[in-house]
């Protein structure tokens, strides 16, 4: 077995890139939804029916 | 298949950047106006985190339908000047990539917006998604010159799905903001199809000018122009838009209507090589009345939704001029 070929520095950067952005997105993402359920439950907490 | 044809080599590693590309972040800024002139004209109570959530599905939405169109079109915009240089035909994204964004982004949004706004304008998301990705992409593009009519409805939804997101219903109103961009498409689309027709006919797409020709196309534009800007007057006679819409969207219409009949008595459409280069705006002398109105038409739209909007936010009195 021959050892895989290594990317190149522009590959290598571009996925280090696309891999922040990737995990950026979901962390905002998460705290989307935690602001979301924030929001949601006050609002039906004040008002129950 | 449209989709197997388009990959061509692998110019450069795909970047963030492209994936933002295949959003189509130009097509987004003007949904997320409308979208939010929408929100603002229902006029209820929003919580101000979930109006922006709602924004945000809705932009997300429009970027996913990007997505998917740039994934199924990767073969016709490889063919064109003005779309060649999309992150998939130019080869830097794969198409599969492109459609699983798209397919991602858009389950996404719908959900988000159902949970945390409403299911009306989850629904009316998911239909305008599936509109633009199967109808007009997949179907009314590559089969009819009446594609870009039809297809503008997805166009036309956002401010009914921020009107939806606020309030929970669609009144006459909302529809009312989805006709006036219903029938703006076709003449603003014409006009810059009139001076890009080569790349449609090249690329087998059966725009308006490459199947009915350009005087045939131009009295079309009259004809969408002389509907479309009497309906712009309406929200001044509905409530929506007050005594400042009605002085913007009358004198916006008059510039209108001057150059779309400028444009249907000269000669544009007929002449080949019409684009000194593979913008939108820099064209020979024989295009001018087509360019000028493509580019009137965008200011037009922006000025009276920014109309409604400031007035909206301002709270100024609607000018009734009809009982309602």
């Amino acid at each position: 077995m021959s050892d895989p070929k290594p990317f190149s520095d522009a590959e290598a950067k571009a996925r280090r890139g696309r891999n922040i952005a990737l995990a950026l997105g979901l962390v905002l993402f998460v705290l989307l939804i935690f602001v979301v359920t924030l929001v949601r439950l006050g609002a039906n907490a004040a008002h129950p029916n | 298949m449209a989709m197997a044809t388009a990959q061509t080599s692998t110019a450069a590693p795909a970047r963030w950047q492209d994936f933002v590309q295949l959003l189509k972040p130009r097509v987004m800024s003007l949904v997320v106006f409308t979208a939010l002139t929408g929100l603002i004209c229902a006029g209820a109570p929003v919580n101000p985190i979930l109006g922006a959530v709602a924004i945000l599905c809705i932009a997300v939405g429009a970027g996913a339908s990007g997505a998917l169109n740039m994934w199924y079109d990767a073969d016709i915009d490889a063919k064109m000047r003005r779309t060649r240089g999309r992150p998939v035909p130019a080869g830097r994204v794969q198409g599969a990539d492109a459609l699983a964004l798209g397919v991602v982004l858009s389950l996404f949004s719908v959900m988000l917006m159902g949970m945390a706004l409403n299911w009306l304008a989850a629904g009316l998301l998911a239909f305008t998604i599936l509109f633009y990705a199967v109808v007009y992409t997949m179907w009314l593009k590559r089969s009819t010159a009446q594609n870009i009519v039809i297809g503008g409805l997805a166009g036309a939804l956002p401010p009914v799905i921020g009107w939806a997101a606020a309030s929970g219903t669609t009144p006459l109103n909302a529809w009312l903001l989805c006709a006036i961009i219903f029938f703006w498409t076709p003449p603003h689309f014409w006009a810059l199809s009139l001076y890009t027709s080569e790349d449609y006919a090249k690329a087998g797409v059966p725009m308006m000018p490459v199947v009915a020709g350009a005087a045939s196309t131009r009295r079309q534009i009259l004809i969408y122009s002389l509907l479309v800007v009497p309906l712009c007057l309406a929200p001044a006679f509905t409530g929506l838009g007050g005594a400042a819409y009605l002085a913007v969207a009358a004198a916006g219409g008059l510039v209108f209507l001057l150059l779309a009949v400028r444009l249907y008595r000269s000669h544009a459409g007929e002449t080949a090589g019409e684009r000194n280069t593979d913008g939108l705006y820099d064209v020979r002398a024989g295009a001018k009345d087509a360019r000028n109105l493509f580019a009137f038409s965008i200011l037009y739209l922006a000025l009276i939704f920014a109309t409604l909007l400031a007035e909206h936010l301002m709270s100024a009195t609607p000018l009734e001029l009809l009982p309602r």
